[in-house]
């Protein structure tokens, strides 16, 4: 991958990171990690780390959003602060 | 008291970005990461254990006991949710919805009403998220065989390509939870109960660690797979394949069952009746 498309997604990494824990919506929190997640995963997958990357994409993209998806429809969808 | 931690974690990260610079490049030949062990695993691995992947050597064969206790980390978390969470006196909940399948109407029950009895005609339903969307549901049915085979060739296929228990056990996980999201809680529980995903979870450690254990007994050192061959009727490099292949399956079985578990219990509450 040439290095602007890298900084693009490094960029997008920052910008979904700040934008989760500042975000009042817990649901959107959530979905922001996955999207978090997912472009670590690009990330690994540029560095050369596939299986890294595999794991990113399974348990980070995939289950741990289901599971705070699943946390946030238990408790509530606001956050107090 | 925000602006205080707010300029500690500014000072403390551009600390963390300044040092960056000192660190070697990255891929650097003569970085300590490539001069160490790493010459070693890639020089020696495939001729050591017939693995083409390297990752997977690494991680199975030449650090298998850290590999143990990450499978044990997993596991301690499935028991924690599941002591945190689980509520296991019944609570009657205050009012039940059917549906009436042939044509679609929902009944409402309050506490102390009569309950339908044909269950074919009738069926449970959640009281706060009611799809029924048959896009959906048809859909995952015929998508979930395939995520499922797919994870079984993560598994078995990750001696040659990425992958391995972790990923694989986490995907057969998830076809699970995406049959548990399509239907409801109830239905999956009835396909794989709590009772099976306990039991698979604490296989998967065992597995691992009697693989382990058989080295031992075998007059080798612990997680020594080359001890495996007299069993495995191979030479000793494809014995290492093969316990690898062994662990991998321990570790899958149990990632694929600590990760239900913990969506069982998170997403009903500990109450496995209604959820997500």
């Amino acid at each position: 991958m040439s290095w602007q498309l890298d900084l693009i997604v490094l960029t997008m990494v920052v910008i979904c990171g700040i934008a989760a824990i500042n975000i009042r919506d817990l649901l959107g929190a959530g979905i922001l990690f996955g999207a978090y997640s997912f472009m670590m995963c690009l990330l690994w997958a540029v560095m050369g780390a596939v299986d890294v990357a595999f794991t990113e994409a399974s348990v980070g993209a995939g289950v741990s959003t289901v599971l705070f998806v699943a946390a946030v429809f238990r408790t509530t969808r606001r956050t107090k602060d | 008291m925000r602006i205080l931690g707010l300029v500690i974690v500014i000072l403390c990260g551009s600390i963390l970005i300044y040092h960056t610079s000192d660190f070697p490049d990255w891929g650097h030949p003569a970085s300590p990461a490539s001069t160490h062990v790493s010459p070693y695993y890639i020089e020696k691995a495939l001729d050591d254990t017939a693995v083409p992947n390297i990752v997977t050597a690494v991680l199975a064969d030449y650090r298998g006991y850290d590999t143990m206790f990450e499978t044990t980390v997993i596991f301690c978390a499935g028991i924690a949710c599941f002591f945190l969470l689980r509520i296991t006196r019944r609570m009657e909940p205050s009012v039940t919805l059917y549906r009436h399948l042939p044509t679609g109407i929902t009944l409402r029950i309050e506490k102390g009403g009569k309950e339908p009895d044909d269950s074919n005609i009738f069926k449970r339903i959640d009281t706060q998220w009611v799809p029924y969307d048959l896009i959906i549901n048809t859909t995952c049915r015929m998508v979930i065989p395939f995520i499922q085979l797919f994870a079984l060739y993560v598994i078995s296929h990750g001696h040659h390509s990425p992958g391995g228990g972790f990923q694989g056990g986490v995907i057969l996980g998830a076809s699970v939870i995406l049959f548990a999201i399509s239907t409801d809680l109830r239905t999956a529980i009835s396909r794989m109960s709590e009772r099976l995903g306990a039991f698979l979870s604490a296989t998967g450690v065992f597995i691992y660690a009697g693989a382990g254990a058989l080295c031992l007994v075998l007059g080798a050192n612990f997680l020594d797979y080359s001890a495996l061959a007299p069993v495995l009727n191979v030479n000793s490099v494809m014995a290492r394949s093969h316990g690898i292949l062994i662990v991998e399956i321990g570790v899958g079985l149990a990632v694929m069952a600590v990760m239900i578990w913990i969506y069982y219990n998170l997403s009903s509450a500990g109450r496995h009746d209604e959820g997500l």
